[in-house]
């Protein structure tokens, strides 16, 4: 377990401590306070240069990362290289080491196969990796940011601050998470933040969108979906595919609404202090009614919102103190 | 030219039936004489065999030389040198290649260019055109050029109705009919071996019972057309078991394992290295170590490499991406006497699994001019075509990827210290490596 991401990569949450988690959030939250400034801007990463790689295109991602570096003042290089030469069939490799050619500190990527930020940290080992979201494997900022909304809505309520609450207020914490666990990289990175601060994770999806060996996952698998969200703390909804739809995965996107979507109708079972939280983009009437999404136990935009502090945390940690050094490349 | 005559000095001379410390005299393409101490004509060239080993050189069941099509990759030049750094005398050429062998020219075409290689190169035919698994491919004509091993290795033949008929036009032909078993309704779009790496990592699996299921259906269509039938390396405890049981049912059935699926197992791709992605892909460790007691048990025919050149690039894609497979011809022996037991193991098992299992496979235990290769995996015995390899059970030594005779260095076992190492290779009689360095 790693105890810090200063200094290092962040391409997935499974190696960091609670330690390190605690870190991010706390520098998160010292950033809202800029973002809410006249003038949102702090020189942090003052003539650094972040490349905004996105071999998929995501643009609220993009756009949250890209706000995030200007508001530390970073110079940043913003390459749609979904469209361009990586449909040639160039190498991973080729393709960032044309980018290190244009000296950078720090990659923000995005991409659709698991594990390439982990490649592209041994191609570039002196540039800074910061994983946007690979396949189906990690998406570390949004498990941050959903337990930044998390803490910082419990500490409103308890009428502390997150920093000094530190990781106490997700002891016991229910959090349900709902839909294609087995295809999300969200689902991964939440379980993964969740349960290193303390909470009890509970996942409910048919068995096709469970992963095979989800007996070894350290959650529990909801027998009755009714049941876990009467006693849920929090609801973490994930966005179904619509592909996965099609008769292959669940019979039809109706099927799966009406027996694990969160309609109008079951979210009367929750307790009126259950969080309800999607990563977004939504399919309305999918996993989630229109009502529900808007609600005041939504807190989609907060999530939303909390995106450009959380990615100012890891930037700043992650990057900071780099200096370009001639590393040799693999 | 004629080639000077060797004589290998004081080197345990294994079996097949016992072992003994003696020296081997070759002439003219044969072993000419076979004792404790053989006087040698002046002008012979002495290779000291002391603490070695001296038995038949290695065959390979499974190369993949990439020619025609992927001379970046490979050519038979290049895999033929990686053979001969490897200790092995022979290897079946599959036939993946681009086009496929799935044509008397093809076939013809890489039979000629493994006569000018520097191991003797026989050749699997496919068992379908173009290896789609939609049409036979002309097998009694390959069968008539000599050719003994038929599969459409990459891709196992996915229709059962087709390899049925496949089999029962075979079985007269008394050739065998290879398998890579995976069936791609389960295995398809996967990346690894299906499990808790896989789950963590995010990648789609090829779970085991892709290969298993199709274990279980080939067996039951060896039962019902009496063809006999080669495993390719098979990979999960369950499928070795499967074979075992159709074997002492006497069926005709024989297999084999590949060194990475006996030495690695799923948690290396926990790196998202590329040089890990190999189908079938790298299993359990519990699956490794049922796959090391049965080599130890003597009771696998095979060891064979899966040698699968790709150049860099191809393998600087993502993993899902990449394409699979890994070298293996110049490892392969190190890492089955590691298996075995080291130093330590019964010479007459290694010589067993590299050599004379694969050649009775392979139906290479008699010289075929028609194909052009010599007898392998025979006795160490005056008269016999002078195949060998002089094995160094003991020699310690650092894989480099840079340093490998194949054209590729996707090798998964860069850094590895392996113990175990042809310290020759004789084949028809001529010395083609000493020491590394190939003659
Ligand atoms: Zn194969």
């Amino acid at each position: 377990m790693i105890d810090s991401i200063a200094g290092g990569n962040l391409v997935s949450l499974a190696t960091l401590s609670q330690r390190a988690i605690v870190e991010v959030l706390d520098t998160a939250e010292s950033f809202v306070e800029v973002n809410s400034r006249a003038v949102k801007k702090v020189p942090a990463l003052k003539g650094k240069v972040i490349a905004s790689l996105f071999f998929e295109e995501s643009t609220r991602t993009r756009l949250s990362f890209e706000t995030a570096a200007k508001r530390l003042s970073a110079d940043v290089l913003s390459l749609a290289v979904a469209s361009s030469s990586v449909k040639k069939g160039e190498s991973l490799r080729d393709t960032i080491n044309t980018i290190d050619a244009l000296g950078i500190d720090a990659v923000v990527m995005r991409h659709s196969s698991s594990g390439a930020p982990v490649q592209v940290s041994r191609y570039v080992p002196h540039v800074r990796v910061i994983n946007a979201g690979d396949g189906q494997h990690q998406h570390p900022t949004q498990g941050l940011l959903d337990a930044f909304t998390v803490r910082q809505v419990l500490a409103a309520r308890a009428g502390t601050s997150g920093r000094e609450s530190g990781s106490e207020l997700f002891a016991g914490l229910n959090v349900l998470i709902v839909g294609d666990i087995r295809h999300s990289r969200v689902a991964r990175s939440d379980i993964e933040v969740y349960t290193r601060l303390g909470a009890h994770v509970t996942v409910a999806a048919p068995g096709t969108l469970l992963p095979p060996d989800i007996a070894q996952w350290p959650v529990t698998v909801a027998t009755d979906f009714d049941e876990a969200l009467a006693t849920a703390d929090v609801v973490g909804l994930l966005r179904l595919q619509k592909e996965r739809g099609s008769g292959a995965f669940v019979p039809s996107l109706g099927e799966f609404t009406s027996t694990f979507g969160l309609t109008s109708r079951r979210a009367e079972l929750l307790r009126p202090e259950t969080i309800i939280m999607h990563p977004g983009p939504m399919n309305r009437g999918v996993e989630i009614d229109s009502q529900v999404a808007d609600s005041s136990a939504a807190v989609i935009e907060q999530q939303v919102r909390n995106g450009v502090p959380v990615r100012m945390a890891v930037l700043y940690l992650t990057t900071a103190g780099t200096t370009l050094e001639s590393g040799s490349n693999d | 030219m004629t080639n000077p005559t060797l004589v290998i000095r004081g080197g345990l001379i294994v079996g097949p039936l016992e072992s003994f410390l003696g020296d081997v005299l070759i002439a003219d393409g044969r072993i000419v004489e076979v004792g404790p101490s053989v006087t040698a004509p002046s002008g012979a060239l002495e290779i000291d065999a002391a603490g070695c080993w001296v038995g038949p050189g290695f065959v390979d069941l499974h190369t993949h030389l990439r020619e025609p099509g992927k001379e970046s990759a490979e050519t038979i030049e290049t895999g033929a040198f990686a053979a001969a750094l490897g200790g092995y005398s022979a290897v079946v050429a599959m036939p993946n290649t681009e086009p496929a062998l799935d044509s008397v020219a093809m076939v013809g075409y890489v039979l000629e260019r493994g006569k000018l290689a520097a191991v003797d190169v026989a050749v699997a035919g496919a068992i379908t055109i173009g290896r789609q698994g939609e049409q036979m491919a002309p097998i009694a004509k390959f069968a008539a050029l000599g050719v003994r091993l038929f599969t459409d290795d990459g891709n196992g033949v996915q229709d059962a109705g087709l390899m049925r008929r496949a089999l029962t036009y075979a079985q007269p032909l008394r050739v065998t009919l290879a398998q890579h078993c995976e069936d791609e309704s389960l295995a398809q779009g996967g990346s690894m071996h299906e499990g808790a790496s896989s789950s963590k990592l995010g990648l789609i699996g090829r779970p085991a019972i892709a290969e298993e299921l199709m274990v279980m259906r080939d067996i039951e269509l060896v039962r019902l057309t009496g063809c006999s039938m080669h495993f390719l390396h098979l990979s999960t405890e369950r499928s070795i078991a499967l074979v075992l049981e159709a074997r002492a049912q006497g069926l005709p059935v024989t297999c084999e394992v590949a060194p990475h699926h006996f030495t690695l197992d799923e948690t290396a791709c926990e790196t998202f290295d590329p040089e890990f992605k190999v189908h079938p892909p790298l299993r359990t460790a519990a699956d490794v170590a049922a796959l090391r007691a049965a080599l130890r048990a003597g009771v696998i025919d095979a060891v064979a490499t899966d040698h699968a050149p790709h150049t860099p690039e191809s393998k600087d894609m993502a993993f899902d991406e990449a394409p699979p497979g890994m070298l293996g011809l110049e490892q392969a022996a190190g890492l089955t006497l590691e298996a075995l037991g080291g130093a330590e193991a019964d010479p007459q098992v290694f010589f067993s699994v590299l050599s004379r299992g694969p050649a009775r496979v392979a139906q290479m235990r008699e010289q075929d001019v028609r194909v052009g290769h010599s007898a392998h995996g025979g006795a160490v015995s005056v008269g016999e075509d002078a195949n060998l390899v002089v094995f160094d059970p003991k020699a310690p030594y650092v894989v480099d990827r840079d340093k490998l005779a194949s054209r590729a260095r996707n090798t998964p076992y860069h850094g590895r210290t392996i113990h175990g190492r042809a310290r020759a290779t004789i084949v028809r009689g001529r010395l083609v490596q000493l020491e590394g360095n190939l003659q």
